[in-house]
């Protein structure tokens, strides 16, 4: 019974080509050396993110994932110097040929701590920095940071300065000044790491929103995969600065290999492997205990 | 024998904002306690008061008997070791060395013992590799690290870490595990505040909940974490192995395996 429940699902490869959105950022034999170093950061990297994606990247301390972000948002080449090969695109544009300020209208970053990306005096201001510089028009300015306060619900912010606000608040202001820019990619590193488990699951929330509703891509780096991997579409693994696990999430966490890569295995996806290789086999991997529960109860 | 004592404390910062509103809170010798709560709930404004960083608006906070606003915080710190929740705030040396040997120098130890103490603690970190390296280019983890390793280095009573877990991978998580049993074993007390519900789970500390500065709840982690009323108020979610024997109660006449099986699968599928 369970067995025929697998072959009904479709492999990965063959789903994606059939709904294929066409690839919105693109990583080819892409390394990377910092000045002085010894040791590639990256090697040889291949990733194609499609658009409308949530993909998670995830990998032990020191594995490459700020690298390849950096890569990704044009802080390398243009800020970071260092060896390069290979090349990147996002939204069509070479990352290495772009000027810095015409990729930030295709890709947004929100940096870990938010209090090193917000700075003005009100979260308004500080929303509408971006486009300024960007020289976005008056009034389609006001109307783009009253739509994106509304969209993260801190309209009733918009007065505050941003230090005087908690740590999940402070997150949403910066998220907002980078979605006020419309990118078409948003990367995320780390992005529930200093909040609360429910402000936590706030943010995942709104990943979800923005992915569903106005089909932006995400690439995000988090440690605490239980958060991700019910909304994520895909999950990459880096190890020393190579790709070595890249599949549907909980396929990927499945994988008996995936624990050898210094990445937290949520508890689930342990029992999940577990079971599996007693020979109970689940119809799919479970994306949260509810899941798990329910399947265990069916079967 | 309590060690650590919060008798009606209310700190109110100078902007006027009321950060704990009457707590009371008796830790014993050897005890580790978990802290949990929403984001500025107060948690990181309670445990400076252990080493006297803050000291109470109204109420008093004992540590080994001695009221803290009696006695310095330097002198405190030798009993209470605090690695900040942001390393930033705490590191300063122009290399990680010295960084490790500076408290352990005002603490009056001999030069035989600083140089056996820092090897030992840049060695069980794993950063011996950058000892002369400053602390300001490491890594978001191996600044972490280094607070640990300062303050273990010391040798406190009092361990507390301020969310360990931030920016730090499953090797480097499972390690601080194994410290915090290690520092249960060797008869520490140990306060975590942490965010990271499943860190926490496998330690089974004793789970303080703080809600707008009060503490709102206080007992085993098992019990507390099945209080969902009390979870949703404080921002905290339960972590996923509860989640998931909950809703296998939900239908008893199918029981499929209870926790501590479940944990010892766990622990059994792990790489």
């Amino acid at each position: 019974m369970a067995t025929k429940r697998l072959s009904a699902i479709r492999p990965a490869a063959a789903f994606e080509q059939e709904y294929r959105l066409g690839t919105l950022a693109s990583v080819s034999g892409l390394s990377f050396r910092y000045p002085d170093a010894g040791k590639w950061a990256l090697q040889d990297i291949d990733l194609h993110v499609e658009e409308g994606d949530v993909v998670l990247l995830a990998g032990p301390s020191g594995c490459g994932k700020s690298t390849l972000l950096r890569c990704l948002n044009g802080l390398i080449p243009h800020m970071y110097p260092g060896e390069l090969r290979g090349e990147v695109t996002v939204g069509g544009q070479k990352v290495a040929e772009t000027p810095m300020a015409s990729l930030s209208q295709n890709v947004g970053m929100l940096f870990q701590n938010p209090e090193n990306q917000i700075f003005m005096f009100s979260v308004e201001r500080d929303i509408a920095f971006g486009l300024q510089n960007l020289g976005v028009p008056r009034d389609e300015m006001r109307s783009r940071v009253d739509e994106t306060m509304r969209l993260l619900g801190i309209t009733d912010l918009a007065q505050r300065a941003p230090h005087e606000l908690s740590d999940g608040q402070k997150q949403r202001a910066a998220l907002a000044g980078v979605i006020a820019m419309r990118p078409k990619l948003i990367i995320l590193d780390e992005p529930t790491s200093l909040l609360d488990p429910r402000t936590a699951m706030d943010v995942v929330g709104m990943i979800e929103e923005l992915n569903h509703a106005h089909g932006i891509t995400f690439i995000v780096v988090e440690h605490r995969l239980e958060l991700l991997t019910p909304v994520a579409d895909r999950l990459v693994v880096l190890d020393a600065g190579r790709k070595v696990l890249d599949g549907k999430p909980m396929d990927v966490l499945a994988d008996e290999r995936a624990g050898g890569f210094g990445i937290s295995i949520p508890p689930v996806a342990r029992l999940y492997t577990y079971l599996a290789k007693e020979g109970f086999k689940l119809p799919r991997p479970p994306r949260s205990p509810e899941e798990l529960a329910q399947e265990l109860q069916a079967t | 024998m309590t060690l650590i004592e919060f008798d009606r404390v209310t700190f109110v910062h100078q902007t006027g904002t009321v950060a704990l509103r009457d707590v009371s809170l008796r830790v014993s010798k050897g005890e580790t306690v978990a802290i949990v709560g929403e984001n500025g709930a107060g948690k990181t404004t309670l445990v400076r008061h252990i080493n006297g960083l803050l000291k109470p608006s109204s109420g008093a906070v004992r540590v080994d008997g001695v009221d803290t606003r009696k006695i310095t915080t330097a002198t405190l710190s030798r009993k209470a070791g605090i690695a900040f929740q942001n390393p930033d705030h705490q590191l300063f040396s122009e290399s990680v060395e010295s960084e490790v040997k500076f408290a352990l120098r005002n603490f009056g130890f001999t030069e035989e013992a600083i140089a056996e103490r820092c090897d030992w603690a840049l060695n069980f970190f794993g950063l011996a590799e950058y000892r002369k390296t400053s602390p300001l280019v490491l890594s978001g983890g191996e600044k972490k690290r280094l607070t640990l390793a300062c303050i273990l280095a010391w040798d406190p009573d009092i361990v507390v870490l301020d969310e360990p877990t931030v920016g730090q991978d499953a090797l480097q998580k499972e390690k601080l595990s194994q410290i915090v049993k290690m520092l249960q074993a060797t008869g520490k007390t140990v306060i975590i505040v942490s965010h990271d519900i499943e860190f926490l789970w496998p330690l089974q500390p004793r789970l303080v909940v703080m809600s707008g500065g009060r503490i709102v709840a206080d007992g085993p982690t098992g019990q507390v974490m099945a209080d969902k009323d009390v979870l949703v108020g404080a921002r905290v979610t339960q972590p996923q192995l509860l989640r998931l024997y909950l809703a296998l109660r939900v239908r008893p006449d199918k029981p499929f395996f209870d926790v501590p099986t479940a944990e010892r699968w766990i622990a059994e599928a792990a790489p």
